[in-house]
């Protein structure tokens, strides 16, 4: 080979490497958002197919419980939206036969499941509760939820706001919570009811919950997605 | 040993006398270039974001009383806040594996892995080549693209690329790969070992980095063109 051939050759090789330059496409400040939205979307989709509705997230013995007062508190707005509870009731609406206002009282009329489970917060930490409540889906039974429905929308005093796939929503450790370390829920964790579910990152269990929709359409997805976060955050 | 094409480069000297200028090695594969830099960014971004999220919880304790490990500079970090290390980690992860299977998958199918693979043939010159880096030992002769130590260095990377896939996976779900999260003792350690893996990258690079400065020019273009001029071998 000749030093000219050598050198044309060497250019064809160096310029069969410029598909590595459609990186830079996230290098472009207009592009760059929606690039990321696709990517984070993807994730979502991936983990919705990863996620196993029978497979049940670790539960542990009581001697690894994280102690109450070191289980952490983090709210979006306040510690205390100052629920009446005497007032209280969850408004269920959607794709159910049997909308309408539900008292805790029927909640709690429901078997009631105690769960010593991990939550993981997306911040990075991790602590071991306890955790009492109602299945969901006994819940979603109770209202006659078509569980052919896509997603769960729920509603919260402090104006929190989230969204369920159904498989999840579905999923026997997916609580309607009402009560922490055998006793009854505290305001600052989400009085008189929260969703508490194993299998989920710590910012899609919503506190203090007023309204539940089954619904095929999300009007609105959830407080911190909005902000950028995940959709699915299955763990 | 190297199964790499040997080709003279001549130019024309007087009265079309070929002249020889120098001997070319081809020794990077298309392929194996390609997956280079497309990884070299993708690893940028993966350290980067995955240091962002860090940030928003620089322990491996507990949350309540919360101990910091250090405090890593936001300059240091890409995303910009949580959300956004987030977004870049959960997207450029995919390009991360989708570079490093089609790596694996092109050596072993190709048979280039020979050329880095560390066997127990590179025993015996891994320690004069460890003499003479370190120690101001006789350089050993060179016989093929990699010596010894370099073959390690690649084959221990490459290790700990899978690694960094799989702790990665640990962490992102712990319940549905709940038996690479036991492996790694649990979700907790899982997120330590996902670290220490990014560490472990980092020095490769570092050293990776300072290699190719003190190989020089011709070393470098031949990870952008495959081909290695005037080789050692």
């Amino acid at each position: 080979m000749d030093d000219k051939k050598f050198r044309q050759n060497s250019r064809r090789e160096l310029l069969k490497l410029t598909p590595v330059l459609a990186l830079g496409a996230f290098a472009v400040p207009a592009w760059r958002e929606g690039l990321l939205k696709k990517g984070l979307g993807f994730s979502d989709w991936a983990a919705a197919r990863l996620f196993r509705r029978g497979h049940l997230a670790s539960t542990f013995d009581d001697a690894e419980l994280t102690p109450f007062e070191k289980f952490p508190l983090n709210t979006y707005d306040v510690d205390d939206p100052g629920v009446i509870f005497e007032n209280w009731t969850l408004t269920v609406s959607g794709a159910v036969q049997k909308p309408g206002d539900y008292t805790l009282a029927q909640v709690q009329a429901l078997p009631r499941v105690r769960q010593n489970t991990r939550h993981v917060c997306v911040e990075g930490w991790d602590v071991i509760g306890r955790f009492g409540g109602a299945r969901l889906t006994d819940f979603l039974r109770l209202v006659g939820a078509d569980p052919g429905a896509r997603f769960v929308t729920v509603n919260c005093a402090d104006d929190y706001y989230e969204s369920l796939d159904m498989a999840t929503a579905l999923h026997p450790q997916t609580l309607l919570c009402y009560e922490m370390y055998d006793r009854p829920l505290t305001r600052e964790h989400g009085a008189p009811l929260r969703l508490q579910m194993p299998t989920k990152i710590g910012y899609k269990q919503a506190k203090y919950l007023t309204d539940l929709k089954v619904t095929n359409v999300l009007e609105r997805v959830g407080y911190w997605e909005d902000q950028g976060y995940s959709w699915f955050y299955g763990l | 040993m190297s199964n790499a094409v040997i080709e003279i480069v001549e130019q024309k000297g007087k009265d079309d006398e070929p002249l020889v200028v120098a001997r070319a090695a081809y020794e990077h594969p298309y392929i194996v270039r390609l997956c280079h830099w497309i990884n070299t960014v993708a690893l940028f971004v993966m350290i980067g974001s995955g240091l962002q999220i860090f940030r928003a919880f620089p322990s491996f304790g507990a949350k309540i009383p919360q101990k910091d490990l250090l405090h890593w500079p936001k300059a240091f970090a890409i995303g910009g806040w949580l959300g956004g290390g987030l977004q870049w980690h959960l997207t450029f992860m995919w390009i991360y594996i989708a570079t490093g299977v089609l790596y694996l998958a092109y050596q072993i199918f190709s048979g280039n892995y020979r050329q880095v693979l560390f066997t127990h043939r590179d025993l015996s010159g891994a320690w004069p080549m460890v003499k003479h880096y370190f120690f101001f030992g006789p350089k050993p002769p060179v016989r093929e693209a990699y010596n010894p130590l370099q073959k390690q260095a690649y084959t221990t990377v490459i290790v700990l690329g899978v690694l960094s896939v799989l702790t990665g996976f640990a962490v992102w779900k712990p319940i549905q790969f709940s038996w690479l999260a036991w492996m790694m003792g649990g979700f907790h350690y899982a997120r330590i070992w996902h670290f220490a893996v990014m560490w472990a990258i980092l020095l490769f690079v570092l050293g990776h980095l300072v290699m190719v400065v003190l190989h020089g020019w011709n070393n470098f273009v031949s990870m952008l063109t495959g081909w290695k001029k005037d080789p050692e071998y």
